[in-house]
């Protein structure tokens, strides 16, 4: 069995005459949490959209899941879309239905032969799943506030079991507290449901805690894909400076790192392997 | 183990088999796949048969996500049995989703019809008061905003005002134009058809002529200036509250009163008799044309016989009503513009509320004006 969640080939995205990306591959194993890390304008949401097929890319291909996106699925293949959940920035809930109708949208579009009955209580355990009290079930987005909006989110994402989990920015505009409190709920996530995370992220935070390996955009491309210890023996101005910089370190020695290992190469690092571009 | 009773039942995905026991105890056995796709299919037969047993035997299921652990731990907990052969990955999977048995509801409650009626009746009348509360402070707020424009003219938004000019008055020209052509066309085209059944077809010529520049010009005009320029004044302004960009202006000082309201309240008030004037005009025009073909009345005779039945006091009853209709407009609009706060589909009914507001204000405010100039004898 295929044992890469997405692989994505020679991508080309284009706006007018700037491209975003030119040549981009990427590979996603099965069951890892990815994180994927760019400057500002990078176009690591563009990268998404179009693993997602909300972005038609002018070059390249796709595969999720065994799946090539933009192409008609066989017949006795799942909907791709029934196989992953997505968490965009702000949430985006929609505004006229409660958390838990939010949450059974997916459900009723899917399968709308199973019970209502059954459907409502799948919508009340994925609300708690999430952390999430009971009475939230109930509330409209507007009633929420900005780190209760993301896991009422990342409850309609998972609200098909999907296998695959896209989450953009999910720290962004969480005090630390409720961004340490996501973090490690998407941990716990991915190892109880067994899920491959795809996610964008500025939280240097979150990298060091929750990652398994990271994905560096830059120069169009991905520049560098590997474990953070890997990354950070590479020489490239904008990783050294990302990871180095005041707020790398300060996030390394949360973790524990040490931080005069920074400066040489190959001291306190994990793994010496070069990180494969 | 002995059969003594045995049944089997085909799911899609998951198979499932009730076997009875010798010494009573019953046992449902699962096997297959039970994933989201298959639950709806298991959950529908089990409430179908209602199967009694004591042990839920699920060594057999291949797969298992959690909504299918769900189902399984449901299952146990209404037939009071107990989950038997679960293997590692079944059992985290069924304590990760039975931490949250709540039966907590998934919508609001709501009250019964008869009390929702009386509640809505009740929250609509609190909002008519206290909404023409609000929108007299609005009005007062606006003409403080005025006195002090007028105190010191050099900050007056000169730019802001030619802009909103241009956009209420200006390019409402073609779309107005056609309008009161269309509407000049119906009068003249209906009202001769009634009249020349008295033979009193010249009269054509005072009905379109009377009823354009008294009526239906401004009328009409205000109509679709608060459907063109009202909706987007609350829909601008709205946006601009959602986005903090008011609060952002208040906080270096700049009144959005000043900035953004009297520009656009001063550009509906001076473009509106000028619009209802042309578009009375044109609605003669209108009027003029099909009369032209229709009742033999050569163009330029119907014009000039406009001039003579024509009063000059309609042109003026026209022109006092056209600035009482644009502020109404643009004041509507951009009251409800101040007034969305939290969420963008608010922008929505704030739009939606200032068109029908001020569509309906004008109109009550015009039976007013007419019941008034006949009382004053300007008739």
């Amino acid at each position: 069995m295929n044992d890469l969640a997405i692989r994505i080939e020679d991508l080309e995205n284009r706006f007018g005459d700037h491209a975003v990306h030119e040549g981009l591959s990427l590979d996603v194993r099965r069951g890892e949490i990815i994180g994927v890390v760019g400057g500002s304008g990078t176009g690591k949401s563009v990268l998404m959209r179009s693993v997602i097929g909300l972005q038609t890319p002018s070059h390249g291909r796709i595969e999720v899941l065994g799946h090539e996106i933009g192409t008609p699925r066989a017949p006795g293949e799942a909907d791709i879309r029934s196989r992953w959940g997505v968490l965009f920035q702000g949430g985006a809930l929609f505004s006229t239905l409660t958390v838990a109708e939010n949450v059974e949208v997916p459900l009723k579009e899917f399968y709308p032969d199973m019970d209502p009955e059954l459907r409502h209580e799948i919508a009340r355990y994925k609300v708690s799943l999430t952390g999430l009290p009971d009475n939230a079930a109930a509330k409209y987005p507007s009633e929420l506030s900005g780190g209760m909006k993301k896991r009422a989110g990342l409850a309609r994402a998972l609200a098909l079991d999907p296998e695959l989990l896209f989450l953009d920015e999910p720290t962004a505009g969480l005090d630390p507290i409720g961004a340490a409190a996501f973090d490690s709920l998407t941990r716990e996530l991915h190892e109880t449901l067994g899920l491959t995370v795809f996610l964008i992220t500025h939280d240097l935070d979150t990298l060091h805690e929750i990652c398994d390996r990271v994905a560096v955009l830059a120069d169009k491309k991905v520049i560098a894909v590997g474990t953070i210890p890997e990354l950070m023996a590479s020489d490239h101005p904008w990783i050294h400076e990302y990871f180095g910089g005041p707020r790398g370190r300060s996030a390394l020695m949360a973790r524990g790192g040490e931080a005069q290992g920074l400066g040489s190469k190959t001291h306190g690092l994990d793994s010496p392997n070069p990180a494969k571009a | 183990m002995f059969f003594a009773h045995s049944v089997d039942y085909m799911a899609p995905d998951c198979d499932f088999l009730l076997a009875t026991d010798a010494d009573g105890t019953s046992t449902l056995t699962l096997s297959g796949v039970l994933t989201i796709a298959g639950v709806g299919a298991l959950d529908h037969a089990m409430r179908r048969e209602k199967p009694q047993f004591t042990n839920l035997d699920i060594s057999g299921l291949e797969e298992l996500d959690t909504a299918g652990a769900w189902l399984v731990w449901r299952l146990a907990r209404d037939a009071g049995a107990q989950v038997v052969g679960a293997g590692e990955k079944a059992e985290r999977l069924m304590s990760a989703v039975k931490c949250c048995s709540g039966d907590a509801p998934i919508a609001p409650p709501r009250a019964p019809p008869m009390i929702r009626i009386v509640e809505t009746v009740g929250l609509v009348m609190i909002g008519l008061w206290q909404g023409s509360g609000a929108i007299l402070s609005f009005l007062g707020a606006l003409i403080c905003a005025l006195g002090n424009v007028i105190r010191h003219p050099s900050r007056i938004r000169w730019t802001a005002l030619v802009r909103q000019t241009e956009l209420v008055g200006v390019d409402a020209l073609a779309i107005v134009g056609l309008m009161s052509f269309l509407v000049g066309v119906v009068i003249a085209q209906q009202g001769a058809v009634q009249l020349q059944q008295f033979g009193a077809e010249i009269y054509t010529v005072n009905l379109t002529g009377r009823i354009s520049l008294r009526e239906l010009g401004v009328l009409m005009t205000a109509i679709m200036v608060a459907g063109r320029s009202g909706s987007a004044f609350a829909a601008q302004i709205g946006t601009m509250k959602l986005t903090e960009e008011i609060d952002a202006m208040r906080t270096i000082g700049v009144s959005p009163m000043e900035a953004l309201v009297l520009p656009r309240v001063m550009a509906a008030v001076f473009m509106m008799p000028l619009l209802g004037l042309y578009s009375a005009l044109i609605a003669i025009v209108g009027g003029a044309t099909i009369s032209a073909f229709t009742l033999d009345i050569p163009f330029f005779n119907f014009l000039a016989r406009v001039q003579e039945v024509v009063p000059l006091i309609d042109l003026w009853v026209g022109l006092i009503k056209g600035p009482v209709f644009g502020l109404i407009v643009a004041m509507t609009g951009c009251y409800q513009g101040m007034q969305v706060k939290g969420s963008s589909e608010e922008v929505g009914l704030r739009t939606t509320q200032a068109v029908v507001q001020a569509i309906f204000a004008v109109i009550v405010i015009d039976a007013f004006f007419a019941v008034f100039f006949s009382e004053v004898g300007w008739i």
